[in-house]
């Protein structure tokens, strides 16, 4: 089982999102989360990293964050799965750890 | 599965409480066991009982409260966090001269080895913070 | 079969690792974390500390705190060794960035590369971030 990375920066407040996808192993999860989910965002300037990442990691992001922020789930790069609240409960059960990022 | 909970900022501020309280609202709608919420740095100050909030918006330490009573959780405030920020329960203000105690009921006061101890007997510890 | 003494050890034994990625001072985190990492390691259980991003400033040496006014807490880094905490790691690349050597570090760890690193998490069964 693999494990489940959350991050809760935005990639243009902090270098949080940078040193997860460092450290996460091919095969592992990455769940944005709060300010975090801004890295989900298709048509900025940091979308092509985050495309890049998800050849090796899965990506979610978690819905109620997006919306909060005015954000619809056809405004995030194609492939990143939005899930709620339950979803993120799912995904922790669903892998054998889980780190958040701060 | 049996989840543990560490909280490390405080009301408002920051966004990780209020991550923490959806993400165990939805656990437990999934039939899962919220062990311990721990409360460090910070986020002792979600233990305060003089909170008063706009009537408007959320109080988070009342939606503790509550959520911790319906479901049996045991709610952990720091010793050693909550003394330096001046969190203090009716034993301890006694002990330190201090005028008044601040802790809100249903948290209760306790060391470090109460989050080694989550670590160890839950499944899952989960960390929400800055 | 074993022998007599090694069922003395009680509880089950889990391992923990610290992720330390802050800077010392700017923020409570540093300080605080180690707190728990010494309580964790009273517990007898397997204890690792990873050093990261501006973490591995926690363990620079030459650390002069008077002027900020603030308590120097970075011998306690040194004592870690005498509470059985000999798992230090540090980040390669950001000792690197930042430009700091082995010779700059007040404990002896070991460097492993980012991807040593991720192997090492793998293997955890808590990870506590601060």
């Amino acid at each position: 089982m693999a494990m489940l990375h959350t991050v809760n920066k935005s990639p243009f407040e902090r270098n949080t999102f940078d040193s997860c996808i460092a450290m996460a192993k091919s095969g592992s999860s990455v769940l944005l989360i709060e300010d975090g989910v801004i890295a989900s965002l298709k048509g900025t300037s940091v979308s092509d990293k985050v495309s890049k990442a998800m050849e090796n990691v899965t990506f979610y992001v978690l819905g109620p964050d997006l919306n909060a922020r005015g954000m619809t789930d056809d405004q995030i790069i194609d492939g990143i799965k939005v899930v709620d609240y339950e979803g993120f409960v799912d995904l922790t059960a669903e892998h054998e750890n889980v780190q958040a990022w701060l | 599965m049996k989840y543990s909970l560490l909280i490390n900022e405080g009301p408002y501020q920051h966004q990780a409480v209020d991550s923490a309280y959806q993400f165990a609202k939805a656990a437990i709608a999934k039939g899962h066991e919220i062990f311990r919420v721990f409360f460090y740095h910070d986020g002792v100050n979600n233990a305060t009982d003089f909170a008063v909030p706009p009537q408007d918006d959320r109080n988070i330490t009342a939606n503790w409260i509550a959520l911790a009573e319906e479901n049996n959780i045991d709610m952990v405030v720091c010793i050693a966090a909550a003394q330096r920020r001046g969190l203090l329960d009716a034993n301890e203000a006694e002990r330190q001269g201090k005028r008044g105690d601040n802790i809100a009921p249903t948290f209760r006061i306790s060391g470090l080895g109460q989050l080694v101890e989550a670590g160890i007997e839950s499944d899952r510890l989960l960390t929400f913070g800055d | 079969m074993s022998e007599p003494w090694e069922d003395e050890v009680e509880g089950p034994v889990k391992k923990f690792m610290f992720v330390n990625r802050k800077s010392p001072y700017g923020t409570v985190y540093a300080l605080e974390s180690l707190e728990v990492v010494l309580i964790t390691a009273a517990f007898d259980q397997d204890v690792s500390l990873v050093f990261s991003d501006d973490g591995v400033f926690q363990i620079k040496k030459g650390q002069s705190t008077d002027g900020i006014g603030m308590k120097n807490f970075s011998p306690t880094y040194r004592a870690l060794e005498g509470y059985d905490v000999e798992k230090l790691y540090v980040d390669k690349e950001s000792m690197e960035e930042r430009g700091l050597t082995q010779d700059d570090l007040l404990v002896d760890v070991e460097i492993l590369s980012r991807a040593e690193l991720a192997d090492l998490m793998d293997e955890q069964d808590v990870v506590l971030s601060f």
